[in-house]
């Protein structure tokens, strides 16, 4: 199926949240994930469902002011 | 003191801008700061290199050891700037968070109705709040009655190097605020800027682009921390009122008589 991750299109296989990650490479990194706009927290991800269409953001720390 | 937190250094320094990991790790160790503040950005995939940011940022900013004040720079509606709250708790394992929800796109000001009603939606979900907002004082009226036990008013603009653009607002708000930890936060450029600040009372400065972007990041860190140190002790040895008169320092008493 296919989502949105960081505004890209990306193609993942249907499952969850903790899978898709896995897949696109963000296993082990520190981050955080939101789903259409809800704070998914870390715990939740591996009982999140991803749909067709979901868009996922992944943030990690950044410098800032 | 922050939320309980007793800091010995009155400088919280940002850690964007810098011309690299080394000159940030440097200035921040110069400038004596124990909190610095941090975002959170897209992270790259296994593809992106990461030396913008993410996990080799993290790691140097781990290494020295200080406080982390993410906040929630960008943020437009009070929608995005809870959901960076929760994502930031979670990243960065702090209740703080620097709460910026912001209007406009060249001034950078911010949206207060919208940041005291993100305010007090994350004061009630726990969030320790660091209100970035103007010097208004019935905002700042609303922020505390919304939760904040902090306020950061801005100098000037982001960024923009300016000072203290309204020097009567930032007393008027110290004065009606006497035990609320006040913080300039924003629009900083010299070091002048932040002892001006200090000796009116504000408790701390925040700032980054002034040092980040100095020809000399590091020695401006110390710069700023010295001007610091040097208005607030001006402060507790409570300065002169400026008066318009001429009051001669010399006794005239006893002054020898030369004339004819």
């Amino acid at each position: 199926m296919r989502i949105f991750v960081n505004g890209d299109q990306r193609e993942v296989e249907p499952g969850t949240l903790a899978l898709a990650l896995t897949a696109l490479g963000y296993g082990g990194k520190k981050v955080a994930t939101a789903v259409n706009g809800r704070f998914v927290p870390a715990p939740a991800r591996s009982a999140t469902a991803l749909n067709d269409g979901d868009k996922l953001e992944v943030v990690a720390p950044m410098q800032g002011g | 003191m922050f939320y309980g937190v007793e800091l010995s250094s009155r400088l919280l320094l940002g850690t964007a801008r810098y011309p690299s990991p080394k000159v940030l790790a440097d200035a921040i160790q110069a400038s004596g700061a124990e909190v610095v503040t941090v975002s959170l950005r897209r992270e790259a995939g296994p593809e992106g290199s990461g030396a913008r940011g993410g996990q080799s940022f993290w790691s140097i900013i781990r290494a020295l050891g200080v406080r982390v004040l993410p906040n929630t720079a960008g943020c437009h509606s009070v929608k995005e700037a809870v959901t960076t709250a929760h994502m930031a708790r979670e990243m960065f394992d702090t209740p703080w968070i620097k709460l910026e929800v912001i209007r406009d796109d060249e001034t950078l000001q911010p949206d207060v109705f919208g940041l005291v009603e993100a305010a007090r939606v994350l004061s009630e979900e726990g969030f320790e709040v660091f209100p970035y907002t103007t010097e208004d004082l019935a905002v700042a009226d609303r922020l505390v009655e919304a939760g904040c036990k902090v306020l950061m008013p801005w100098g000037a603009p982001i960024g923009s190097a300016r000072g203290l653009n309204n020097v009567y607002g930032l007393k008027a708000l110290r004065a009606h605020f006497p035990d609320i930890p006040l913080v300039v936060d924003a629009g900083l450029g010299v070091p002048s800027h932040a002892a001006a600040a200090m000796e009116l009372g504000y408790d701390a400065v925040l700032l980054n682009t002034a040092v980040a972007e100095a020809g000399d990041p590091v020695a401006m860190a110390k710069a700023f921390a010295m001007a610091i140190n040097a208005g607030r002790m001006a402060f507790a040895a409570k300065p002169l009122e400026p008066r318009d008169m001429a009051v001669p320092s010399t006794p005239v008493l006893g002054k020898a008589a030369l004339g004819d």
